[in-house]
């Protein structure tokens, strides 16, 4: 019974790590395929279009709501301790340093990352990938490779909009609904943040950049075959990618501070 | 006869399951060699094994004097763009057009460029019948329809040898007749390595020089195309009559 036990924990603990090794070898040598040309910039572009500004909506509509929120709990905090000339400050800083990187890479993984890992895992399940290996092309060079530049690249820059769209809203909300003073939300922000901030939130969100693509790509890659094998993997795409972007936040969060 | 494809007692169990069972097959070297065999009996993970995209438990696959087995990268590499292959539901790349998909092997892996890419794209649109269909996605297609391109696709390299998955399967009969007219005119006039897996029965003895079947897991026979029908197997027999005279001609036994 006990020995069972251990048995199974073993093979699941070995599964696990194999699991874990495959996963580093498919990114390592995505990007050493990537320093190899052919360099195929227009699938890059693409990928940039597709992962960067077809979630610009989405992003935008997210920001503005998360600042407007953050402003309405930051005034009653505040508040209490006559601190609302500091609101903007609280709410930048909450912004930059945490949730523009964090909302904005749960809001990827949801609507480039599942369809990603469903474009590769049909292309794997129809044998288009199969296809491109007996030309003589390399898939993960071909496919996979343009999708992490595009995300290294268009994760941080919908952050940026994140953070300016939701300190924007901040300001709607702190400022123009509850009539908090304009030019203190400015000036707080101005005084509180510093470059290493900044600094901080475009690190984090670079790093999402890469497991949002590397994760949802691999899953899509080793899709099986069948229809409910494609299911299977854009759902765990998304689990693994959202978790894994909590779990590395915190990391990065504790050595950072 | 000189082989140019050949398997040493190629095992493969997939799932679990054990689908070849020691195969021992040679493919000679530019003719026309069809597989046959049961629904589910490994004619395709066979042909997969001759491309490298699947790799025996046990055995030996050689293409020339090259063990590709084993091989990977850049290696295995230079063995596959000797070979085109058509796959059984054709594989055509979702994201491009009819005619990007079959210029694609041209511009990628011939490197070429300009019109004589168009030239060659359109010569073999015109000859699987797809002319003026270029510009549609293989999503817009029918199934026959996107295996004929698939068939354009393999065709227009004019490589070594080509491997087709049931070219003519989902076709009505005289566009599998015209099919498969092509397939032997060109395979007449380039003279590559062909291999065929197909349910066409009896029309492939007419249009092929060898045939196997696929029985269990081995090759259950091997001959001349004229010779096999001859073979006194009652399997064999029961397997290539059924094709021949209950069922209409231009289905396949499935
Ligand atoms: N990737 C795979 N994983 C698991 N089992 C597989 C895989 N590919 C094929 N098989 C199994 O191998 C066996 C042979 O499949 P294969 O596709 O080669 O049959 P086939 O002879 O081509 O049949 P058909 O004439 O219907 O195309 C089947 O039982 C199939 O379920
Ligand atoms: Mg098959």
């Amino acid at each position: 019974m006990v020995s069972n036990m251990v048995k199974w924990l073993g093979a699941l603990v070995v599964t696990r790590v194999q699991e874990m090794g495959r996963m580093l070898l498919f990114v390592l040598s995505a990007f050493a395929w990537l320093a190899r040309p052919p360099f195929r910039f227009s699938h890059m572009l693409k990928q940039l279009h597709f992962i960067g500004y077809k979630s610009t909506f989405v992003v935008v509509l997210t920001a503005g709501f998360t600042g407007m929120v953050l402003a309405l709990q930051g005034y009653y905090s505040l508040r209490k301790f006559g601190a609302e000339g500091m609101l903007g400050a609280a709410v930048a800083l909450t912004m930059i340093r945490e949730l523009g990187p964090v909302l904005a890479a749960l809001m990827v993984t949801a609507r480039a990352g599942s369809a990603m890992t469903a474009e590769v895992g049909i292309m794997r399940i129809t044998e288009q990938i199969d296809a491109l290996d007996t030309m003589a092309i390399n898939p993960i060079q071909y496919l996979i490779a343009p999708k992490l530049v595009a995300g290294l690249i268009g994760v941080p820059l919908l952050v940026a909009i994140f953070d300016v769209v939701g300190i924007y809203g901040g300001y709607v909300a702190g400022v123009d609904l509850l009539g908090g003073d304009a030019g203190s939300y400015w000036n707080s922000i101005e005084s509180a943040v510093e470059w290493k901030d900044i600094y901080g939130g475009i690190l984090k969100s670079i790093s999402f950049g890469l497991i949002i693509t590397w994760i949802c790509s691999y899953k899509g890659y080793h899709t099986r075959q069948s229809a409910e094998g494609l299911g299977t993997a854009t759902t765990e795409a998304v689990v693994l990618s959202s978790v894994v972007i909590l779990m590395w936040d915190y990391f990065l969060t504790s050595v950072l501070l | 006869m000189t082989s140019m494809i050949k398997l040493i007692g190629i095992e493969k169990k997939l799932g679990g399951q054990p689908v070849l069972q020691g195969v021992d097959l040679s493919i000679p070297v530019g003719k026309l060699t069809t597989i046959i065999g049961g629904s589910g009996s490994g004619k395709s993970v066979l042909l997969k094994h001759m491309i490298g995209l699947l790799q025996p438990d046990r055995g030996e696959v050689w293409i020339g004097d090259v063990e590709i087995s084993r091989l990977s990268g850049t290696k295995l590499n230079d063995v596959r763009r000797r070979f085109a292959m058509l796959f059984q539901g054709a594989a055509l790349f979702d994201s491009l057009s009819v005619f990007e998909n079959v210029a694609f092997p041209l511009r990628e892996k011939l490197r070429m460029k300009g019109p004589e890419v168009t030239r060659r794209v359109e010569e073999k649109l015109a000859q699987v019948e797809l002319a003026g269909m270029g510009h549609k996605f293989p999503a817009e297609l029918s199934g026959g329809m996107r295996k004929r391109a698939g068939l354009a696709r393999a065709l227009v390299m004019e490589p070594e040898i080509i491997l087709f998955d049931e070219p003519t399967t989902g076709l009505d009969p005289l566009m599998a007749k015209s099919i498969h007219d092509l397939i032997v005119a060109m395979q007449r006039r380039f003279g590559f390595t062909a291999v065929m897996v197909s349910h066409e029965i009896p029309e492939i003895f007419a249009i092929s020089d060898w045939v196997a079947m696929l029985r269990n897991g081995k090759i259950a026979a091997m001959a001349p195309a004229d010779e096999f029908q001859q073979i006194a197997d009652p399997d064999i027999q029961e397997f290539i009559s059924v094709g021949g005279t209950v069922v209409l001609p231009g289905s396949h036994v499935r």
